[in-house]
């Protein structure tokens, strides 16, 4: 059982760090925790070198609360921003070669499979647009047309800030950046409608200052993926470095750019609605019950 | 040791089928693959009674497969290597493999590769030239990420201008990754290569990847005897939980390297532990040396070296011509030795050093331009031995080898007649004389 590797070893509890004392005694392994719960329980992502304000950081966090089996999780990114905050949880993570997240979850899904048969394996993808839309592009639409049987998330914060500002496919027609001195000169790739094109059972957008909405897609998206298919969530995770959003107006922003365009959307394939219900007891999905009719009398 | 010959059919014989067995009602398609016998790596490779069939290459890597208890193989046609990736679907069929699909192209294989072998389980690929080199990021990862997996090289000509023919070049690449590299001569080199690759590549002080180089259409596409044990046992399972870089699956805790994003700061630290994690892959590389010999009977084999006027050292389909120009020169009352390197990673160079002490004539012919193999010997040799060393003849872009060549290179190398073949810049050690190398060079 893989509780077992956060537990102390006989004789060893009062020679562990604090942070691992915490973990072990405070942390969600084996628990159910929910982001109202924030601040009463000791995340797996606390500390990090993220810049100051970054909406990333909160999305990544809020992600990792949501996961509905933080024991039994693997997470898999590529070069960029998020991986910086990732690989400082107290979740495995697997760091390949550049934009290779999403072969590399395909083979590591389906291994996991092979050795721990229906015992649940929940393989992440988190890694941000370029990682994504541009140089994992080919990997991340085969992995959704397989219908290899993880997560994909993307950080999109529209632009390759790691490597200092310059533009992806994911940023927007027009901004002026580097590599795009007169502005971008084509549309922001559509990736939502490519995963539903390619298949995914469930496809969802979302920005970080809704931590119930985030945890619910990523509730879902996790849950769906053990079985039914791929899912893909987008969330909108500003960089306040590049685009220069003052620290204390990234939400703002984030409500912007919600309002403006990066709306909640939600897909859910009829197979994954069924599966939801069924396995997970999820009511949303039912048929909604025909209005009373008033009382004449 | 009873050696019987099993007459196949090459057109009607299972083996050339791509297709999965059909299910015949009652029967279990699966049914053989689960009769399957564990043994160990010591009774399969040095003690279980072999019987001999006549196949190809890429048929010697299929029935490799059957024995080595793959868990995930992942496939992407690329000639000349087309052929074996199918046949291992034809064993995923029958449920001797687990794990099977046709990836996108390269980079996504070469990644889910390292993903299967991430979560503990055996993995399996094959590829030729140009998907060498475009899978090769993720290939070069494989050592630094100490991921047991074995991977098959059917040598092909790197473009431009566009070839599928063989040519070895694509090995260069691969010597400097990190990984153990064994070039097959033939349908037995493939045969015996792969399987104890999937052992060594698992040895917990060796946690690396094996890559089985042949040159392409010579092995994979012509027949051999192949000497092979019942199909009836298979080596034992990966046990990732004994392993000693803990694998990926939420069981154990993460390695460092694994859990944190590359060391990428910039101080000294980082330095320092990047440093010392190159050194530790390649002192792996050098720990295997001890199952090569185990379990493989050396990293090189000599015949008649020992009182030999001149040796010949080549690897790969390259020996298979050697030998027969050792035949032409002993016809010719030529008395000429054939070292054959199987393991380029580890390199024989200890080996190379005693059996070359007292050689005055070294042959090297390659199918490649640029002679890897005759700088390992020259580099591995110097100052260990006196010997004049001929960096050819070469062949390559597909084309093949007469064995004429090699005797010319024998003779004019006894005689100290000029080669016709081989450029005076190739050639190394003995008593060159300088001059007639300056004169050479500002020639060309």
């Amino acid at each position: 059982m893989s509780l077992d590797y956060v537990k102390f070893s006989n004789g060893f509890e009062k020679f562990m760090p604090k942070e691992y004392r915490d973990m072990v005694e405070h942390g969600p392994f084996g628990k159910k925790v929910s982001v109202s719960q924030v601040g009463s329980f000791k995340e797996v992502l606390e500390e990090h070198p993220m810049c100051a304000g970054c909406a990333m950081t909160l999305f990544i966090r809020l992600a990792m609360v949501a996961f509905p089996n933080p024991e039994d999780t693997i997470t898999v990114g590529t070069a960029g921003c998020g991986r910086l905050a990732i690989s400082q949880a107290a979740i495995p993570f697997v760091y390949g070669n550049y934009g290779d997240q999403n072969g590399v979850a395909s083979g590591l899904s389906r291994g996991l499979r092979l050795r721990f048969g229906d015992k649940p394996k929940d393989v992440v993808v988190m890694a941000g647009d370029g990682g994504t839309a541009d140089i994992g592009f080919q990997q991340v639409l085969h992995s959704w047309f397989r219908k290899e049987r993880f997560t994909t998330i993307m950080l999109d914060n529209e632009v390759y800030g790691n490597t200092g500002g310059q533009e992806s496919g994911m940023t927007n027609r027009g901004a002026v950046l580097k590599m795009a001195p007169l502005g971008k000169k084509f549309e922001k790739m559509d990736m939502v409608q490519m995963a539903k094109v390619a298949g995914c059972a469930y496809v969802a957008t979302v920005v970080p200052n809704n931590p119930r909405r985030v945890e619910s897609v990523i509730k879902k998206a996790v849950l769906i993926a053990r079985e039914v298919g791929s899912t893909y969530i987008q969330a909108y995770t500003s960089c306040n470095i590049e685009y220069a959003i003052p620290t204390d107006k990234v939400m703002e922003d984030a409500k912007t750019v919600e309002n403006d365009r990066y709306q909640f959307t939600e897909y859910v394939s009829e197979e994954a609605k069924q599966y939801l219900t069924e396995r997970y007891g999820y009511k949303e999905f039912l048929a909604k019950p025909a209005a009373a009719i008033p009382n004449k009398a | 040791m009873s050696e019987t010959e099993v007459k196949t059919n090459p057109q009607g014989d299972p083996i050339t089928s791509v297709a999965a067995p059909k299910s015949t009602g009652k029967q279990d398609p699966h049914g053989e693959a689960k009769r399957q016998k564990i043994v160990t790596p010591e009774y399969m490779f040095l003690e279980a009674p072999r019987t001999k069939e006549f196949i190809t290459g890429s048929e010697a890597a299929k029935e490799a497969i059957r024995r080595s208890n793959v868990d995930l193989a992942i496939a992407y046609p690329i000639t000349p290597q087309s052929e074996t990736m199918q046949l291992v679907g034809v064993l995923y069929g029958e449920g001797y493999v687990k794990e099977y699909y046709r990836g996108e192209e390269e980079v996504g294989v070469m990644a889910a590769i390292a993903g299967g072998s991430r979560a503990g389980v055996r993995c399996y690929t094959a590829t030729a030239g140009p998907g060498t080199l475009r899978g090769l990021e993720g290939i070069a990862s494989w050592p630094g990420h100490r991921l047991p997996v074995v991977a098959m090289f059917t040598c092909r000509v790197v473009n431009a201008p566009l070839a599928i023919q063989p040519d070895n070049i694509e090995v260069a690449y691969l010597l400097n990754c990190g990984m153990i590299v064994f070039h097959a001569e033939n349908q037995q080199d493939m045969f015996d290569f792969t399987m104890a690759g999937f052992t060594i590549s698992e040895k917990n002080d060796v946690t690396l990847p094996v890559g089985v180089c042949c040159d392409g259409f010579f092995v994979t596409h012509a027949r051999g005897y192949v000497r092979m044990q019942d199909r009836g046992i298979k080596l034992p399972p990966r046990e990732a939980w004994r392993g000693a870089v803990p694998v990926l699956d939420a069981e154990n805790p993460p390695a460092r390297l694994s859990r944190d994003a590359p060391v990428q700061k910039s101080n000294f630290m980082a330095y320092n532990i990047h440093a010392v994690w190159q050194q530790e892959v390649w002192a792996a590389v050098e720990r295997s040396r001890k199952y090569i010999n185990k379990y493989m009977g050396g990293l090189l084999t000599a015949e008649n070296v020992d009182d030999a006027e001149a040796i010949i050292i080549a690897s790969g389909s390259a020996a298979a011509q050697s030998r027969e120009a050792v035949r032409l020169c002993k016809d010719k009352g030529l008395k000429v030795g054939l070292i054959k390197v199987r393991s380029l990673r580890p390199f024989p160079t200890k080996e190379l050093r005693e059996l070359c002490k007292n050689a005055k004539l070294i042959v090297v012919p390659e199918f490649n331009y640029v002679g890897w193999l005759a700088k390992e010997v020259a580099t591995a040799i110097y100052g260990y031995s006196k010997a004049k060393i001929i960096g050819g003849p070469r062949v390559y872009g597909g084309q093949s080898m007469p064995v004429e060549l090699i005797v010319d290179e024998v003779e004019s190398g006894l005689t100290g007649k000029k080669s016709t073949n081989v450029a005076m810049s190739q050639v190394m050690g003995g008593s060159i004389s300088q001059d007639e190398v300056a004169h050479f060079m500002r020639s060309i």
